[in-house]
């Protein structure tokens, strides 16, 4: 197989969506050629059709969307004209895909090494023991822990991180010519998702695969891309090699992209000794049912500063968080608030304790009634805490949606489907404003967002916080967000905190063994980063295994 | 077997056990309702046999006989403590037939509830069976036809069909099909009088028909859960895997979908296979079967007590203990279950 003959020709193609009855606009006559062993990044935020287009090379369209003109070719064979069979022929043995979500894309009811050989054997191309053999070495390849075993579980019984892995190794099971990769990582903490960088990237070379690597994120595609195009609502908005667009992007918004991450707020110096936190989480030890979830946990969160709690999924960050609103009791410690202990319980609260401690969602979507008008989502806090009614409560509605930069006359009636993301989540925090609290809690509130949207967000919150003097607990994985916006730093592991201090002295060497892991892990623009980082601490130190191995010691 | 699935079958166990217990305070709680519930009805025995110009003393020499005069909680406590011990009381309407052949009716003899009940419930066990053998395959198949050629003519089709059958009267079908294959065409008899001499052959012959009516009434609410389930599924990112690995369409359904719909088949399964054993009375009146559902209507219009409850009780038993089989066989159709970590 030799590098650069053209394998992939899609020309203007357009692609619609069907919604609400009537058919919109996906893709608009876009062209994409991709060589033999080549990796093309698809760039852009949600909506810009980056799925779409990824599907549309496989020559296939979900349900509700169709290709209505344009060319797709595959090593000469025309998809669009293809009968179902021919397509069928084709996909899982010539192309194959990684879904976003491995745990959701193994079908649960079956091992998955049946899974696997599922592909081979249905196209005829190898015989059920010689795919089993197969698939065991293209675990040990992606550096899977017990190669020989793995793939005898359920999907439920193994990790998320191994599972992504064993997805990649299952595309590649009838060594296709050309792998879609649809946000293969996206769902990952960031120090398992370096270990499925380097195993994908890897494997792809090892067996000259091309591959589409479609994600959001700027420094994961500067890893294992070797061109970049960026789209934008449909539209491309520009195509080159990966070094060339990340030195020197020639479009505006391709520059913003590139400029979200530079947003940072000057770190606050740390509160004085004597002076009284606003919450004060004092040896907190909690469990759900008889499992244990937290381990003496204990923090302070002094007035206008913000707190980033940091940690990776199951550390009890979110579990501390309901500790603190009440809605779980610990088993021992306290939390006080304004050097007052609370009730452990929320029901025992008095409403102008509750009304101190606000809470905004990760997921706006769900946060929000979707039957209620903004006025109603607003307005019920304000007359619950406050006790405003009528007039008042209304006028009162219309400041907090001055506050989070929304225009009242046009934005109190609406419903929460007729707004975006971002404007979702400026509400989530105009309902935490709206009982006049000291203290909020911000639940990966930007995680859910594009890059954009959430930077608007963090520098709305920002300003709230100089202006209102409130305290934040900043609960986030994201260390990017972290850089951004916090003054203090408490990173949990396993329901303790391993590490806690100032920004400055948190990003600064020398650090605890898992904060240094954890920020090493974070992608860098420098498409570089990946290869250095390997050398740097083996590939043998990334990810689970130096998780383990810090665990062991 | 590995560690883990032995750890995974005892808590299936554990689950099982907590389940069978829940059935058995549910079969109490009911037998409470039962007893009440044949308690309050207007009338009693003595005052139906007897007639209108029954006398007091004889009204109340027959109730002091049959022990209605007592007190209705020591009444009840006898009636449970029998079923506890397996005697379900002497039928009222068979009791003076024993005394005259001399047999003590509560041990068992032709005057016994329970021997009244037993060859009734075999029967109606038996129709039920092969109403079930025909309409459970038939509907699962349809359902996953159905769902995989979706919105199509045929799909269309079973829908309605089935849909018919199941809005129509059960004594309509009944009728619709003694009319097309035992008048028009004599293929099976009308009449479902069976007794215990006959052959397997012969019975099967005589309950085909009864069955059948029971197959139309059961099969759409199977066949329609079976695809809606299945359709439920088909927008699984694992089934989208499943079609982008180039799998053939009815094998997507089948191995793909169809593994994580079982656990609301196997409820609408159970919930039919129930109503087989406990809704059948039209049908069994219709067709002259000798089943539990008309002894039930007949022991009703005389007032006989004791086969009331024991009907009843037969009812809810049959109810519990196969929505139970249902519980437990939905639990062990999840992986997770099967297998925990």
């Amino acid at each position: 197989m030799n590098t650069g003959q053209l394998l992939v020709k899609i020309e203007k193609i357009v692609i619609q969506g069907r919604s609400d009855e009537q058919w919109l606009p996906i893709i608009n006559s876009v062209d994409l050629h991709l060589n033999r062993g080549e990796v093309l990044g698809l760039i852009g935020e949600s909506g810009a059709g980056k799925s779409t287009l990824g599907l549309a090379a496989m020559g296939f369209a979900r349900d509700g969307c169709r290709i209505v003109s344009g060319t797709v070719e595959f090593d000469g064979i025309d998809l669009i004209s293809a009968d179902a069979q021919t397509k069928r022929s084709l996909l899982g043995s010539r192309i194959a895909y990684v879904a976003q979500s491995a745990a959701a894309s193994f079908n649960p009811a079956h091992k998955i090494i049946n899974q696997h050989t599922e592909a081979p054997i249905q196209h005829g191309i190898s015989s059920r023991p010689e795919s089993e053999k197969d698939a065991i070495e293209l675990y040990r390849r992606l550096r899977l822990p017990t190669p020989d075993e793995i793939g005898f579980r359920y999907p439920h019984q193994v990790s998320g991180g191994q599972l992504q892995r064993a997805m990649t190794a299952m595309a590649m099971s009838c060594r296709p010519d050309l792998i879609i990769f649809d946000e293969p990582t996206t769902a990952l903490d960031v120090t398992t998702q370096i270990e499925v960088l380097a195993a994908i990237r890897d494997i792809v070379k090892q067996f000259n695969t091309a591959a589409i690597y479609i994600t959001h994120d700027l420094a994961v595609v500067a890893q294992m891309a070797d061109r970049i195009k960026v789209l934008l609502k449909g539209d491309e908005v520009e195509e080159s090699g990966t070094d060339s667009m990340l030195k020197d992007p020639k479009e505006d918004y391709t520059k913003s992209l590139w400029a979200v991450r530079s947003f940072t707020r000057e770190e606050k110096p740390l509160a004085s000794k004597e002076e009284m936190p606003v919450v004060r989480v004092r040896n907190v030890t909690a469990a759900y049912a008889k499992i244990p979830v937290l381990h003496d946990v204990s923090f302070d969160i002094h007035a206008s500063r913000t707190v980033a709690v940091v940690g990776e999924s199951g550390s009890g960050k979110s579990t501390v968080a309901r500790c603190i609103t009440g809605l779980l009791k610990p088993s021992q410690g306290s939390i006080e608030f304004d050097g007052v202990p609370l009730p452990a319980d929320y029901r025992q609260r008095t409403v102008e304790q509750l009304k101190q401690a606000q809470m905004i969602y990760q997921m706006a979507d769900t946060a929000l009634n979707p039957r209620k008008r903004i006025r109603e989502i607003i307005g019920r806090p304000v007359e619950f805490y406050l006790g405003l009614r009528g007039r008042k409560k209304e006028e009162r509605v219309r400041e907090l949606l001055d506050q989070i930069e929304l225009d009242p006359d046009q934005f109190i009636d609406r419903l929460p489907s007729e707004l975006s993301g971002g404007q979702k989540q400026r509400i989530g925090i105009a309902r935490a404003l709206a009982a006049d609290p000291k203290f909020i809690i911000c639940d990966e509130v930007t995680s859910a967002l594009d890059q954009l949207v959430a930077e608007g967000i963090l520098k709305l919150l920002a300003r709230l916080q100089d202006s209102l003097g409130l305290a934040y607990m900043f609960i986030t994985h994201d260390l990017a967000t972290v850089r951004a916006i916090s003054d203090e730093v408490v990173v949990m592991k396993d329901g303790r905190v391993v590490e806690a201090g100032g920004k400055t002295a948190m990003f600064t060497p020398p650090h605890h063994e898992y904060t240094s892991l954890l920020l090493s892990s974070v992608p860098e623009m420098d498409p570089n980063w990946l290869t250095e980082l390997l050398e740097q601490r083996g590939v043998d130190n990334i990810g689970d295994a130096a998780i383990d191995r810090m665990n062991q010691a | 077997m590995s560690l883990a699935v032995i750890s995974g079958l005892k808590a299936v166990a554990l689950i099982i056990l907590n389940r069978l217990a829940l059935g058995v305070v549910t079969l109490f709680a009911v037998s409470v309702l039962i007893f009440a519930a044949v308690n309050i009805l207007p009338g009693d025995f003595a005052q139906a046999i007897l007639g209108q110009g029954a006398t007091e003393e004889a009204v109340e020499a027959i109730r002091e006989d049959l022990g209605l005069n007592k007190n209705a909680i020591v009444r009840y406590a006898d009636w449970l403590g029998g079923i506890l011990k397996g005697d379900f009381g002497v039928s009222f309407a068979q009791a003076n037939f024993s005394s005259f052949a001399g047999e003590d009716a509560s041990k068992g003899g032709i005057g016994s509830v329970a021997a009244q009940l037993e060859p009734r419930f075999k029967n109606t066990l038996f129709l039920a069976g092969v109403a079930a053998i025909i309409a459970v395959p038939l509907s699962l198949v349809l359902g996953i036809m159905a769902a995989l050629y979706r919105n199509s003519v045929f799909d269309r089709f079973v829908n309605i069909s089935t849909l018919t059958s199941i809005s129509s009267p059960e004594f309509f079908l009944a009728y619709v099909l003694i009319l097309f294959l035992s008048v028009l065409n004599p293929l099976l008899p009308s009449l479902s009088n069976i007794y215990v001499e006959m052959t397997f052959a012969d019975r099967l012959h005589k309950t085909l028909l009864p069955a059948l009516t029971l197959t139309l009434v059961v099969m759409a609410h199977m066949m329609r859960m079976t695809r809606a389930a299945i359709i439920n599924l088909l927008a699984s990112p694992y089934i989208e895997m499943a079609r982008l690995k180039g799998i053939k369409p009815a094998r997507v359904i089948v191995f793909h979908a169809l593994p994580n719909a079982l656990a609301p088949i196997i409820n609408v399964i159970a919930l039919n296979l129930a109503y087989l054993v406990t809704g059948v009375v039209v049908v069994e009146v219709v067709f002259v079967y000798p089943g539990i559902g008309q002894l039930f209507v007949d022991s009703v219009k005389i007032r006989d007590i004791p086969v009331v409850q024991a009907c009843c009780l037969v009812f809810a038993a049959a109810y519990i203990l196969l929505n139970l089989t249902a519980d437990i066989f939905s639990i062990l159709s999840n992986p997770r279950l099967r297998h925990p970590k």
